[in-house]
């Protein structure tokens, strides 16, 4: 059984998950993680889906007129700090939009072995939001980590919080 | 122009801004000026129909009043009535949860923040200066936290859960 990466984007519309994630059943894959999201009115998904059908011959099932589709082969699922010691963080920066604040806020994590599980940034008037999800291996001094957010931070007149998740195991 | 006793309405700032990234200041209760601010941010939430409360930083004083009515929210519970709040300070939270929430002075942006749903909540009245107790539950109480934070110069966007947690409260395209 194969894992295939599947990107899909095209204009919003009513209808288009549907038709796509009806193709893939059409296919016999079946989707294990996936995301979607709106991106200035375009619709952005990411699916990780298995089954007997390769990458290539799912590009060709999911290919639609308005829709720009990729797939490709994987080898097999991968997780940082499977060993457990992963220490989940929420980041969030908000200040006046400007180029280069992705970048200089993500080298900062980047370079103490801080991996982005997620993130999602929008622009709206003036200002520019980013929330990141964050995975810090355990050995990090998370105090000297937030001191150099808050410099970088300072750099760009954002403003910083870097707080631990709170998971609620009931 | 003579100012009201019932106050004037202000612009309400809005994010990125310096004073609502700014801790404000405690005020005297009693001061005439305090007292004005207080009829101003009062009158400014009456002319700010979606919003349930406002912090004085918003119409830019960076001062500790908050003014709130929770009963102009269609799901809330508790409601105090109108009322501003000089140097509120939280005393008690519990029963915390998730709920999508938005503000005024971040147009466009909506996020799921954890707070607290039962919360009691100390301060003074302003012109007389009496010491005031709320106890607060749901919309009312998560209101007044929002409204505190902007007092700590924060805004709901650093309390957001998760990366997956901002939404665009519209759909548009400005293409």
């Amino acid at each position: 059984m194969g894992l295939s990466a599947v990107t899909v984007l095209g204009v919003d519309r009513p209808g288009v998950i549907a038709a796509v994630t009806g193709s893939l059943a059409d296919c016999g894959a079946n989707i294990q993680d996936s995301t979607m999201t709106l991106l200035g009115g375009h619709v952005a998904m990411m699916l990780l889906v298995s089954g007997e059908v390769d990458a290539a011959e799912l590009s060709k099932r999911l290919c639609a007129p308005d829709l720009v589709v990729t797939a490709s082969a994987i080898e097999a699922r991968r997780h940082f700090c499977d060993d457990g010691g992963g220490l989940g963080y929420v980041l969030t920066v908000h200040g006046p939009d400007r180029p280069g604040i992705v970048s200089a806020i993500s080298a900062v994590l980047a370079a103490d072995g801080g991996n982005i599980t997620g993130m999602s940034t929008r622009l709206t008037g003036r200002l520019y939001v980013l929330i990141a999800d964050v995975e810090l291996p355990k050995e990090v001094d998370v105090a000297a980590l937030m001191r150099r957010l808050a410099a970088v931070g300072a750099g760009l007149d954002s403003e910083i919080t870097f707080r631990p998740v709170e998971p609620d195991l009931l | 122009m003579t100012r009201p006793a019932d106050g004037m309405p202000r612009e309400v700032i809005d994010a990125p801004h310096p004073l609502l990234s700014t801790a404000a200041e405690p005020v005297d209760p009693t001061d005439p000026g305090v007292v004005a601010a207080a009829a101003d941010l009062l009158a400014t939430l009456r002319h700010e129909p979606s919003t349930t409360g406002l912090a004085a930083p918003q119409i830019g004083l960076s001062w500790r009043l908050i003014a709130f009515d929770a009963g102009r929210h269609p799901r809330s519970r508790s409601c105090t009535g109108e009322l501003v709040v000089a140097n509120p300070r939280l005393a008690t939270a519990a029963r915390w949860d998730h709920l999508r929430e938005g503000c005024v002075s971040v147009p466009g942006l909506i996020a799921d923040v954890r707070r607290a749903t039962r919360i009691t909540v100390h301060g003074h009245l302003p012109g007389t200066g009496d010491p005031v107790t709320i106890e607060a539950d749901a919309v009312e109480a998560r209101c007044i936290q929002h409204q505190l934070d902007h007092l700590d110069g924060l805004l709901f966007l650093d309390r957001v859960v998760g990366a997956l947690s901002l939404h665009r409260s519209h759909h548009s395209c400005d293409a």
